[in-house]
């Protein structure tokens, strides 16, 4: 089943073409890696998905972009809710400044929960399916900031995956992490993948290799091309696919 | 477990899989020769087919290990290593084809005593058993099973040689057709080369294992 579809979609930041007639869907409880030279558009079509393009000011949208069968920019929509259904992490890992157990906490907080036996458990079990329970269960009331960078990554991991959304936009996770830190994100998202379907930008295209089911190639706004990711590393159809993960250019 | 051990444990119970395909083959191969069972070679002749289907997808899984995963170390030198051993699995699955189509060849069975001559039984024999040491030096990781190998080859190039001495003395006393004796000399050639293609297998597990390049070397110690 497609979690997520795109048909004929456009983007303009202004004058700028970003996104070029993207066609493209995404399979549910699946790992799909965006890949793509600088500006081609990656992370702008990552964000179509939870709506965080609304917050560019001169952003103008066409086409259909439906999650779970909705078009999510329908006049309606309730964005808070359908950012509790498409989570997002990024980048550089950004938790709050406050205790790693209220970093978890307070998402469900926010939507109401008063349940503190409730909330315990969530936060347990949201730290456990991000890896780092084990690391952290004794000192919950400690500063998030005196986790290491990996950790506060995977706290940002768990402090999405406590509201319980269904699909998981990451953009770019590992970047700022060292070789350890990334292979743990990378098992992590490996195991993930059966409970959530999973998008996730990255330039380093050993890692779309490694964790990813399907790969979509994107150049100058243009989807080029998207296929199972050993199709794509093996024997893509495009030739400037080739070119791109072989390293002749990008 | 990492998604490469994952992998790469699928990539060994398959190549196990393989293995023992082979290992039946040839098998197959002793009991259709020694008995004159023109089923059971028939029915080695069809299974060839799944011993070339699964050389290729062993084949295709080497390369996408190798496209997504960029294994190092022993994990690259298992994933090179199962490369080659399919081939050679591959091989002596050609040879055990091409006895198989021997038995099919010929209007009656060989006799007894021109097998005997051969050595046709113990040579399959020895054969089996140096796939039986592989299949455990893969199993377990264990190079001393791997080490085995090569004496016994050394048992099978010692009757292949007497092969044709064995032709020669038969021919002058015997009336036998002359397609008998070229049959089972070819026979021989192809048992022969099961031990090879055996003994470049424990080669590559070596290699796997321990690191070191045993194809050519002089010793294999």
């Amino acid at each position: 089943m497609n979690k997520i579809e795109t048909r004929n979609v456009n983007l303009h930041y202004g004058d700028f073409h970003a996104l070029k007639g993207i066609n493209m869907s995404i399979v549910e409880n699946s790992v799909t890696a965006l890949i793509g030279p600088s500006g081609c558009g990656k992370s702008t079509y990552l964000r179509l998905f939870n709506r965080m393009n609304d917050l560019i000011s001169n952003v103008r949208i066409e086409g259909d972009i439906l999650v779970e069968g909705k078009d999510i920019y329908e006049r309606g929509v309730d964005v808070d809710e359908l950012r509790k259904k498409v989570g997002m992490v990024f980048q550089k890992p950004n938790p709050f400044p406050k205790t790693i157990f209220e970093n978890v906490a307070y998402g469900l907080r926010v939507n109401g929960i008063k349940n503190s036996a409730f909330i315990e458990e969530r936060v347990e079990r949201s730290l456990q399916q991000s890896a780092l329970w084990e690391e952290v269960k004794d000192k919950l009331k400690k500063s998030a900031f005196e986790l290491s960078g990996g950790q506060q990554q995977r706290l940002c991991i768990a402090r999405a995956l406590a509201i319980e959304p269904t699909v998981l936009l990451m953009d770019e996770p590992a970047s700022a992490l060292d070789p350890l830190s990334t292979a743990k994100i990378e098992e992590l998202i490996y195991e993930l993948k059966n409970k959530y379907t999973i998008i996730i930008v990255t330039h380093n295209m050993q890692q779309a290799g490694r964790v990813s089911d399907r790969t979509a190639f994107f150049y100058m706004g243009e989807l080029i091309e998207s296929d199972e990711t050993k199709v794509i590393f093996t024997n893509p159809k495009n030739v400037r696919t080739q070119n791109y993960i072989t390293g002749r250019f990008g | 477990m990492s998604h490469l051990d994952t992998e790469l444990k699928y990539l060994k119970d398959e190549l196990l899989v393989m293995f023992k395909l082979v290992q039946l083959q040839v098998a197959k191969c002793k009991s259709a020769l020694m008995n004159f069972d023109t089923d059971l070679a028939k029915e080695i002749l069809v299974n060839e087919k799944r011993v070339n289907a699964m050389e290729l997808k062993i084949d295709r899984d080497c390369e996408n290990i190798l496209a997504l995963f960029n294994p190092v170390a022993i994990d690259l030198r298992f994933v090179l290593a199962t490369l080659k051993i399919n081939s050679n699995l591959e091989r002596i699955g050609d040879n055990a084809e091409g006895i198989a189509r021997y038995v099919m060849d010929v209007h009656e069975a060989f006799p007894t005593e021109f097998t005997t001559a051969y050595a046709i039984g113990e040579m399959a024999d020895i054969a089996l058993s140096m796939l039986e040491d592989a299949i455990i030096a893969l199993e377990n990781e264990d190079t001393t099973a791997a080490r085995k190998i090569f004496l016994k080859d050394d048992a099978l190039d010692t009757i292949n040689k007497r092969a044709t001495r064995t032709t020669m003395e038969l021919m002058l006393k015997k009336n036998a057709m002359p397609l008998h004796f070229l049959n089972l000399l070819s026979i021989v050639r192809k048992l022969e080369r099961v031990g090879d293609q055996t003994k470049n297998i424990s080669e590559e597990i070596i290699f796997y294992i321990e690191a070191k390049v045993l194809r050519h070397a002089q010793n294999t110690d």
